[in-house]
């Protein structure tokens, strides 16, 4: 056995079970490699602490033979999108500087009630809002990945959670919990070689992460292996009260049934995803993702989604209206940062406060979203939107009359350099392209890395599955994942 | 539909955002080309089709009219800029 640092959750928890090392190693093997990456900028709390303390209980439960959790063993980092008692939550923003939450969300919760230990709170784009982690306060995250060009540009490591997909890229932790509101799970993972599951919406409780889009928002697990991710995933799920759109379903279990054999599956290739000057090597990927899904007994079909056109244009008005309602709680009142110029009043204060605690990109989508909600625009764009979001989520539910799943790349590139596509919004926008239209119908997708392209730099594949068909989308990444023996890391320089 | 200086102020204001003269002329160009670009969305035909409401078809639930927090003044008020006697605090609003 090599580094216990570059071993998988299910290695790790089946070979802490075994006896074959302590969570006590395995946690300082992580933390080590925490402490010792400070270039990537990953992390914007390290809490090694947490890590040490639970793989201190693990290790004491194991002794005296008690019943061990799900994650026992397995240290984990955490978007700081999740509140988590105690610990700084800041959803990348200066607004929510030293914001310590006073409780835990439900989703971080059972992660810990698994046994899982807190490496430390991730980076991410500010309130999950960017395609490449460029838009945190705390400065951008880099990814591990260079291009072999012998040129050192940083490349961008996805976003909204380029830290958790830097982070588990570079062996800091084994796995992370991500966040997708139009593919932040899922560009992130393929930016940077890994995988990533965003679940049926409402299969993750939403209470306790901060809110960006409440109608996409979904937690998710990224982790280096399919499995890995089907276990988190089991953990993170089910039903909460607190929720109102939480879904009142038992949680199946997806590792148990993890199979890559696909006989008598059906694949549907959407023909609106191939548009003309598609990447020429994403192309390439996509075909041998296709003979990939055949050899595993699946039959393959041309489907159409005749409005995938629209999703992205559909996305900036739902999105960004969503968001300017949900962060007009950032008020300066009850919580965050306040800015109170002298002699202000109670509107002085609040827009002060706001101007001074958001980003550019934040107030950008707060405003556009403020603009199509307001009176005699409401109807040309949001219900407009509304309704053409109704056709893409009818679009998929006719294709999935013949097929089971979907494949197609999960983003339109490979990782660009940081700083490439800042400074233009709608260009960065549709980097998103592929991941939007599933977040728009709530429907379980994944993104499973197939191989590297010219430059050396991980490209993926995306499998869309029926809504609660996670377990189908799963298998089919798993079926993908053998065929593309995906074994590349990034050399260290950190 | 274009926006003009005027608008984005408008907008900002509604946002509770306060923006410079210069922030506010740097944003029209931007924000036009965003509105601009998800207008094509007008071009679809949406004739007899419902707004979509619920992503995932799911019941609103009721539960019991029964207390189930409180009692955690404290804890509300932690992370408070300015907390008085058990209260948020904020500039006068009645003089």
């Amino acid at each position: 056995m090599g580094e216990l640092t570059d071993l998988t959750v299910a290695e790790i928890r089946d070979g802490f079970r075994a006896g074959d090392f302590s969570a006590r190693e395995v946690a300082e093997g992580f933390n080590a490699n925490v402490a010792a990456a400070k270039a990537l900028n990953a992390f914007i709390v390290e809490t090694p602490e947490k890590a040490l303390a639970a793989a201190d209980a693990a290790d004491k439960a194991r002794a005296a033979g008690e019943p061990l959790g799900a994650l026992s063993g397995v240290p984990i980092g955490m978007k700081d999108l999740f509140c988590t008692e105690g610990t700084q939550t800041t959803a990348a923003s200066h607004m929510l500087e030293g914001f310590v939450p006073t409780y835990e969300s439900t989703v971080s919760g059972k992660l810990w009630s698994a046994g899982a230990g807190m490496l430390g709170k991730l980076n991410l784009d500010q309130f999950a809002m960017g395609s490449s982690n460029e838009t945190s306060y705390f400065g951008n995250v880099i990814s591990p990945w260079r291009r072999n060009d012998g040129g050192n540009a940083a490349l961008a490591p996805g976003g909204s959670s380029g830290g958790s997909s830097s982070a588990i890229s570079a062996r800091l932790c084994p796995a992370a919990t991500g966040t997708d509101t139009g593919g932040s799970i899922r560009q992130p993972a393929a930016f940077t070689g890994i995988s990533g599951i965003k679940p049926t919406y409402g299969r993750c409780s939403r209470w306790g992460i901060v809110a960006f889009a409440s109608s996409l928002d979904q937690a998710g697990p990224m982790a280096r292996t399919v499995r890995d991710n089907a276990i988190l995933l089991e953990v993170m799920s089910g039903f909460d009260p607190r929720d109102s759109t939480s879904l009142d379903l038992p949680v199946p279990q997806w590792e148990a049934n993890l199979s890559s054999d696909l006989k008598g599956k059906t694949v549907g290739i959407p023909k609106e995803y191939r548009p003309d000057g598609l990447n020429a090597e994403i192309s390439a990927m996509w075909d041998r993702g296709i003979e990939w899904l055949k050899d595993a007994g699946a039959q393959v079909v041309e489907v159409s989604l005749p409005h995938t056109k629209y999703a992205l244009p559909t996305y900036y008005i739902i999105a960004p209206a969503e968001a300017s309602s949900n962060l007009a709680r950032y008020d300066g009142v009850r919580y965050g940062q306040r800015d109170l110029p002298d002699g202000a009043g109670l509107q002085d204060m609040y827009a002060a406060t706001r101007a001074a605690g958001f980003g550019p990109e934040v107030k950008r989508r707060i405003m556009i979203g403020t603009y199509v909600l307001s009176a005699g625009f409401y109807d040309a764009y949001y219900t407009q939107a509304q309704k053409v979001r109704a056709l893409i989520a009818r679009d998929f539910e006719l294709a999935f009359e013949k097929c089971d799943l979907l494949l197609t790349p999960t983003a339109p590139s490979a990782a660009f350099a940081l700083g490439e596509k800042q400074a233009d919004p709608l260009a960065m926008y549709l980097n998103d392209v592929f991941t939007v239209p599933a977040s728009l119908a709530g429907l379980p997708a994944m993104a499973v890395p197939g191989g590297l392209d010219s430059a050396g730099l991980p490209i993926g594949l995306q499998v869309i599955g029926k809504a609660l068909d996670e377990q189908t989308v799963l298998n089919a990444s798993l079926a993908i994942e053998e065929r593309a023996g995906f074994t590349a890391r990034p050399d260290k320089w950190w | 539909m274009s926006i003009d200086l005027q608008t984005v102020k408008k907008i900002a204001s509604l946002s509770r955002i306060s923006v410079t003269d210069a922030e506010a002329e740097a944003m029209v160009p931007e924000l036009n080309n965003i509105l601009g670009w998800v207008e094509q969305l007008g071009e679809v035909d949406v004739t007899g089709v419902q707004p979509m409401t619920a992503v995932i078809p799911n019941h609103q639930r009721l539960r019991d009219d029964v207390v189930t927090d409180g009692d955690v003044r404290d804890k509300v008020l932690a992370n408070a800029p300015q907390a008085e006697h058990g209260f948020f605090a904020v500039p006068k609003v009645i003089e």
